[in-house]
């Protein structure tokens, strides 16, 4: 392994680290610690925000498992991947200045604060708390995965020891940082994402000679890579149009996206915000999956999918490039981890910890407790990872969708429907995960569409008809919404 | 008690779903509607298949611009801080 690639890798975590120890200090002097620790005490700015939105949402799939599938199904792919350009605008639009108002009425810290106060209910508390735990430990393994199998075939280390390089590096600077340098870690990585992007597609249209010559090559191997309809001829419309649901619109549903929302400064920092956010979600997408498509002259004869974007850079770019573009996707996989270890910490901190085992813990207790919690989370990941599952998109794509069944209509309805009450909200939480869960399991593309498609449109009506059914019990309720 | 925020963000709610539709038939027609016929007879714009550059080029470039000037002209800027605190 070359030096000039492993070198612009080693300041990228060095910079990473001077972050972490800078908001530590912001930690330290804090008067409100857990808003400081698990929400950067709410002063994001636009830039920061789009950067920490999109660095979240965009994950390992994004570089590594998305260009390989585009590399063996073609330009359908690219058309597939263009469904997630919503995330960059629809989630702060729909949760928009309607959760940043009440959000801080609330004092909420996280998304389950939000919902505790709305519907006034242990039972949608206890679920959300096990459904975040649950589904984001399992996003979070198959993260650590990534990064480690990553840092493995950069380096030529072996999967453990890359495994604890990765994870340490993200340990310490989300435990003694907080949200604060997570956000700004998340800044740094999705600017690198972007960046990388660009040179990478730059290098590879160079590398195969223009788009024209790349186009021809594709269409003598196969005209159907050129097609909407994918190589086999298997991406049908309805399918691909469902991805709408699940990487698109249905983003609101994600816990880890949603707490964003509540966390910026002013409306001026979320209106910049949607149009950064949508430029650069747009670029990682478009370019990253259109990469994995027109490496496939440039590269031919690559049977693993996931080996296609790190090959491609380490031959189609001067070393020291290479490292940086390299750093892309673990910048990728760092920025998703880091906001689910971030979640699930203050799900165990604040909503179970804080609410029902000690609620009059002190100051010092409780920065005790996150402490210690985070890095038991951390370290139980490590512990799973070493054994490690795979098809990184599946299983990514899993956690992504029965999530957003369980949290997007009590989410939405619950801001923007003043009948929407308690029952309606656990009635639409289970329905949508046990449909999620049974459809995939038994009856997978059900319809020829994605699996999310019925469980979220399912509870949307089981949410509202058991609102109504049971909405003479809350005639006197007084709502902040 | 009404807040005249909320009329703000209901409305800018509901300019979000409108702009999903419309980056959905973009989408969705050029893709499908110059992409449906035989690979070998498609047309090339700057040397991609005319329905991946308008669908997923000049649609995304389209969108971002529609965005900015939908920013720009009906989303308003409103204080988060609830007046009676006082924070």
């Amino acid at each position: 392994m070359h030096w000039q690639v492993v070198f612009p890798l080693l300041l990228f975590l060095i910079i990473i680290f001077g972050i972490g120890i800078w908001a530590n200090k912001h930690i330290r002097s804090s008067d409100s610690f857990l808003q400081e620790y698990f929400l950067g005490g709410r002063e994001m700015g636009g830039f920061i925000l789009a950067m920490t939105m999109i660095a979240t949402y965009g994950s390992a799939s994004s570089f590594i498992g998305g260009p390989g599938v585009a590399y063996t199904k073609g330009l359908g792919w690219v058309l597939l991947a263009m469904a997630q350009l919503p995330a960059g605008y629809f989630v702060l639009m729909i949760l928009g200045k309607k959760f940043a108002i009440i959000a801080r009425r609330y004092q909420a810290i996280t998304l389950i604060d939000f919902l505790r106060e709305r519907y006034k209910s242990h039972v949608i508390v206890i679920l959300s708390a096990i459904s975040i735990i649950v589904f984001l430990f399992s996003a979070m393994m198959a993260q650590w995965v990534g990064g480690a199998r990553l840092i493995e075939s950069l380096t030529g280390l072996n999967y453990t020891t890359a495994l604890f390089i990765f994870a340490i590096s993200v340990l310490v600077y989300v435990i003694i940082g907080g949200f604060r340098a997570v956000a700004l870690t998340d800044t740094v990585q999705g600017s690198i994402m972007v960046i990388g992007t660009v040179i990478l597609l730059i290098g590879t249209i160079v590398a195969g000679g223009g788009i024209d010559n790349i186009m021809a090559s594709l269409v003598a191997e196969n005209p159907n890579f050129v097609s909407p309809f994918g190589a086999e001829g298997d991406l049908t419309p309805l399918y691909v149009s469902t991805f709408w649901i699940l990487i698109g619109v249905g983003v609101v549903g994600l816990p880890q996206i949603a707490v964003r929302a509540m966390s910026y400064k002013d409306s001026k920092s979320m209106h910049q915000a949607i149009i950064i956010g949508t430029i650069a979600i747009g670029t990682i997408m478009f370019g990253m999956h259109l990469i994995g498509v027109l490496a496939r002259p440039v590269l031919p004869g690559i049977d693993i999918g996931d080996k296609v974007m790190p090959l491609l850079t380490l031959k189609v770019l001067p070393p020291f490039l290479a490292g940086i573009v390299l750093a892309a996707p673990m910048a990728a996989t760092m920025s998703t981890v880091n906001a689910l270890l971030m979640l699930v910490s203050s799900t165990v901190v604040k909503d179970i910890y804080l609410h029902y085992m000690k609620p009059k813990a002190s100051n010092a207790e409780i920065k005790r407790a996150s402490f210690v919690v985070t890095t038991v989370i951390g370290l139980a990941v490590i512990v799973f990872a070493l054994n490690p599952p795979d098809l990184l998109v599946w299983l990514n794509l899993f956690a992504f969708g029965g999530l957003e069944a369980v949290f997007i209509w009590t989410v939405i309805l619950g801001l923007y429907w003043k009948k929407a009450n308690k029952y309606g909200a656990i009635a639409s939480m289970i329905s949508g995960m046990s449909l999620y869960i049974t459809i995939d399991r038994f009856y997978p593309s059900v319809f020829g569409m994605h699996t999310v498609t019925i469980p979220i449109v399912a509870s949307f009506f089981i949410f509202v008809i058991v609102s109504l059914a049971t909405s003479h019990k809350f005639k006197d309720e007084q709502l902040m919404i | 008690m009404k807040d005249q925020r909320f009329k703000i963000a209901h409305r800018e709610a509901l300019i979000g779903i409108g702009l999903v539709i419309i980056n959905f038939a973009i989408w969705f027609g050029f893709a499908y509607g110059l992409g449906a016929g035989d690979p070998a007879d498609y047309s090339y714009v700057f040397g991609f298949p005319a329905w991946f550059f308008y669908s997923c080029i000049a649609g995304t470039g389209f969108m971002i611009l529609l965005i900015w000037i939908v920013m720009k002209l009906f989303f308003k800027e409103v204080p988060f801080d609830d007046e009676e605190e006082g924070r």
